[in-house]
């Protein structure tokens, strides 16, 4: 990278800088110091007791919990798939790799009303389970299920090429020096593919984190239960509470810039170990 | 191959502590029945949660038969619901692509200092929950906000109207052009750039004839992913959308609507309609990729 | 450049989108509560008809619906409503207050407190009633599942708590700490809130959900008008409250948008002959006299109690009981 360090002769620098800064500072920046800017007219113990009050922190919990335990089983299950995917050839390969990138690609209003419909009591799947006394749909389990489908493709796409560069050469030594496949996989695989693993994690998380759409078709949206904080902040803009709403956003946009920073640290680990290997 | 040091340390650890006899066969693939237990675990996962909730959309959408559905499809709110999608679409596309290729060409060609504070800030959107999206533009140019008095002085809508729904569509879709095209860039180097600049072309005909020709299925990855979250997008535009029938109602919000109206079918047979334009960006996505694919090959 | 073309088409798409708008006739847009839907549908094309041949001009009336507090929030902040048609006087009272657009007295303007039909809550059950459902304090025995929507964003469901909340006080002769247990077990008794009385009714009605709906009267027969006896059954509780919507001319907006006429002469429809007619048929009581007693056959009797006998004001209703930290909030706070 030094080669880029003396002045460059390209021209535009100054332009392209320029537009970059100017178009994110009218999408992004200012619209979000105003959210900062309109809490600012809240005391610190107002602020405080607006966003640790019992059912915001209800919210938290569900909305945090829920997002991790999906990302926990995206993370298991993205890198079986990712796995499965670069290793194993099967029919129909090349289709599921495409449809990966669905609940991506499709919007999360039409996940919601789809997941409803399938784990509702007399849905798809809701049909097998109601009557072993498992409820998915208007639970937490449902808020579960709906942050899975959406941060589905965010460790299956952050490990793939991760584990299509894996040489083989060090796998064949591995197995010459008389490794098992599984011991192969825990200390030469994983440790490889694990900041990839721990992004797509991130990055699985940080979106389910503030999901809107396809959960609030799926939750029960009691207060202390099935409540999830962007709906929160929907709640108390109905009840005129401007104030109230844009202090949990505040809340909601700091723990986004942390995940953030965090996503890039690992992005920048993964760089720094190919550098090094 | 060259290896970090450590890795080869551990490997020799093991292979004399735990295995020293199993030096007959090596093996560099599991064993057929666990490559068959693995597989399958991993597509009952995926059937269970794409292939069921796919096959969903389209079998609640039919119920009623293809009459009903295109019947659905075809009514006037639907049809506004599809054209104010694509306008919305149609103009944070552009804007975002521009954007794009003006950051990529900052970040990767040039250094400077704060530049991993600005990738990060342009990530920024993707993390922000598009409910938050929707509120800092209401707090804003709604009437209790900032510029929401000026504007209505001076006869000029923006939430709850057309150029609302459009801001909160470029909010949520502001990286994924620029995320596709930084690394590519990166990757790419200046070399070329600058032997056409020596050369004497100018900057304009330098990115039109080198850059751009080089960056061209990256721009077009990215530009599907871009469009792809703009058509669907929910929560952000939920928020200063208004809900008027016909006028202000994405395709998206249009699901819910019917779906409020006890309107089952309709409202899944839009949503097949989202559904099937989510397939196309997948194959199409799927076709870029092996293009770039062979690209990089080469 | 290809991408300033791009840019163009969109830019000439975005401007004749809009400018089709402008040349358009007239338009006033009426911004609803959620049952409401099928109502409007029908008086609008009445409505539209009627101005035709009354003056000429060809109107178009467009729709908004939603939960009412996220409606009248939606007006505050700038949505270009022309009239409001909203489940209660609190919400239309927040428009006034926050935004400005109405003066205060806005009730006073058109009969009945600007209620130009009533309703009231009634309990849906399954058909045959299976789990004996004959009035409020069935709603509380264990294992009943209570599909009410969340009081905090949805109008009805504001009216469907007090409905309950009058029965208690009654029932424990004004006893308020009983009536707050008696809600604090129905609520516990509901496994969903939706965020609008329509999400609750979908729940019910489509999802095989819950064993009863707390519900507005026009909303419960309308589905067993569409999904029949065999499936659903109307329960009249021994007391529910008269709920009153409200109607109102947004007035800054008509100024702006140049429809007064029409929004004055929209809701003055809704008292009309006619406008009473469409709304009995949609199972709202009338307000016209006449009209109820032709129609008196369709709506069962019920002691009904209003929102002064259980709170001096809607203020006052909202303040104890849904404002955050109000009787609601504790409900759920120290289950």
């Amino acid at each position: 990278m030094s080669k880029h360090k003396h002045h460059s002769v390209l021209p535009g620098f100054n332009l392209a800088l320029g537009f970059t800064l100017l178009y994110l500072s009218l999408v992004v920046l200012i619209p979000l110091s105003a959210a900062f800017i309109h809490t600012a007219k809240l005391t610190w113990p107002e602020f405080w007791n607006t966003v640790t009050a019992p059912r915001v922190v209800a919210s938290y919990r569900l909305t945090f919990g829920a997002s991790f335990a999906a990302a926990v089983v995206n993370a298991f299950f993205g890198l079986l798939v990712a796995w499965v995917l670069v290793r194993y050839p099967f029919p129909g390969k090349r289709l599921v790799d495409a449809l990966i990138d669905l609940p991506f690609a499709l919007p999360t209003s039409v996940a919601g009303i789809t997941l409803t419909a399938i784990y509702v009591g007399n849905g798809w799947i809701g049909q097998y389970l109601e009557p072993l006394g498992i409820k998915v749909a208007f639970t937490p389990i449902g808020v579960f299920v709906a942050l899975t489908f959406i941060g589905l493709p965010f460790v299956v796409r952050t490990v793939q090429p991760v584990l299509e560069d894996i040489e083989k050469e060090l796998e064949e030594a591995a197995a010459m020096l008389g490794a098992t496949r599984w011991q192969t996989f825990r200390r030469i695989i994983f440790p490889t593919i694990l900041p990839a693993l721990t992004t797509g994690f991130a990055l699985a998380f940080a979106r389910a984190i503030g999901e809107y759409g396809s959960v609030i078709f799926i939750a029960g949206n009691i207060p202390m239960v099935s409540e999830i904080t962007p709906l929160l902040i929907i709640t108390k803009l109905e009840q005129y509470d401007y104030t109230g709403a844009t202090a949990i956003a505040v809340v909601m946009l700091i723990i986004s810039f942390v995940l953030l920073l965090i996503i890039n640290l690992l992005q920048w680990w993964i760089r720094h170990r190919k550098a090094i290997a | 191959m060259v290896d970090s040091p450590s890795q080869g340390n551990r490997i020799k650890f093991m292979s004399i502590t735990q295995s020293p006899h199993t030096f007959t066969a090596p093996q560099t693939q599991e064993a057929p029945w666990a490559r068959w237990v693995l597989t399958g675990l991993a597509l009952a996962f995926l059937s269970l949660f794409l292939l069921l909730p796919l096959a969903a959309v389209f079998s609640e959408a039919l119920k009623k038969g293809w009459e009903v559905y295109l019947a659905a499809i075809t009514e006037p709110d639907a049809l506004a619901a599809i054209q104010l999608t694509l306008t919305a679409a149609a103009i944070a596309i552009p804007l975002n692509l521009i954007f794009g290729i003006a950051a990529a060409w900052a970040i990767a060609k040039f250094e400077f200092r704060g530049k991993s504070i600005l990738i990060s800030l342009i990530d920024l959107p993707f993390s922000v929950s598009p409910v938050v999206a929707g509120l800092i533009y209401m707090l804003i140019f709604g009437l209790q906000g900032w510029l929401g008095p000026w504007l209505r002085e001076h006869d000029i809508s923006i939430i709850f109207a057309v150029p609302g729904i459009v801001l909160a569509t470029i909010f949520v879709t502001v990286p994924f052009i620029a995320r596709e095209l930084i690394p590519l860039m990166q990757a790419q180097g200046t070399e070329e750039e600058e032997a056409a600049i020596i050369l004497g072309a100018s900057g304009w005909q330098t990115l039109w004839y080198i850059t751009l020709p080089n960056i061209k299925w990256g721009l077009l990855y990215g530009t599907i992913l871009c469009n792809a979250r703009a058509m669907g997008e929910f929560g952000a535009v939920s928020v200063v959308s208004g809900h008027i029938r016909g006028l202000t109602n994405t395709l998206s919000l249009h699901v819910e609507i019917l779906y409020n109206e006890y309107n089952f079918v309709a409202a899944f047979a839009v949503a097949s309609l989202l559904a099937l334009l989510a397939l196309v960006t997948l194959a199409l996505k799927t076709f870029v990729e092996s293009r770039v694919a062979q690209k990089i090959s080469r | 450049m290809k991408f300033n073309m791009w840019l163009s088409v969109g830019l000439l798409m975005f401007i004749v989108a809009n400018s089709n708008q402008a040349l358009a006739d007239r338009t006033i847009l009426n911004v609803s509560y959620d049952p409401t839907r099928e109502l409007y549908q029908a008086f609008n094309q009445e409505f539209i008809r009627y101005w035709q041949d009354k003056t000429g001009e060809k109107i178009a009336i467009r729709q908004s619906h939603g939960g009412s507090s996220k409606q009248a929030r939606a007006i505050i902040d700038g949505v270009p409503a022309d009239v409001a048609t909203l489940a209660l006087a609190y919400d239309i009272d927040a428009i006034s207050e926050r935004s400005g657009l109405i003066p205060a007295g806005w009730q006073q303007r058109l009969p009945n407190n600007s209620s130009p039909y009533t309703s009231t809550i009634v309990l849906l059950v399954r058909a045959g009633n299976p789990k004996k459902i004959k009035d409020w304090d069935d709603l509380i025995k264990p294992g009943i599942a209570v599909m009410t929507p969340n009081p905090k964003t949805s109008g009805g469901a504001r009216w469907n708590y007090l409905a309950a909340w009058g029965f208690a006080l009654k029932k424990y002769n004004g006893d308020e700490s009983e009536a707050r247990h008696f809600l604090a077990r129905l609520y516990k008794n509901a496994p969903i809130l939706d965020s609008g009385a329509r999400g609750s009714a979908i729940n019910f009605i489509q999802r095989g959900i819950g064993d009863v709906l707390i519900s507005w009267e026009n909303e419960a027969f309308l589905a067993l008008k569409e999904y029949g006896p065999e499936k659903f059954e109307i329960i009249i509780p021994s007391i529910s409250i008269l709920t009153e919507p409200p109607v109102t001319v947004i007035d800054k907006n008509t100024d702006k948008h140049g429809t007064q006429d029409i929004a004055q002469a929209y809701l003055e429809y809704l008292y009309s002959k006619k406008g009473q007619e469409i709304v009995a048929r949609h199972f709202y009581r009338p307000s016209d006299a006449e009209t109820a007693r032709e129609y008196a056959h369709q709506f069962p009797e019920i002691n009904l109690f209003t929102i002064n006998d259980v709170a001096d004001s809607w203020q006052q209703a909202q303040q104890i009981h849904f404002s955050d930290g109000g009787l609601f909030d504790k409900i759920y706070e120290y289950q």
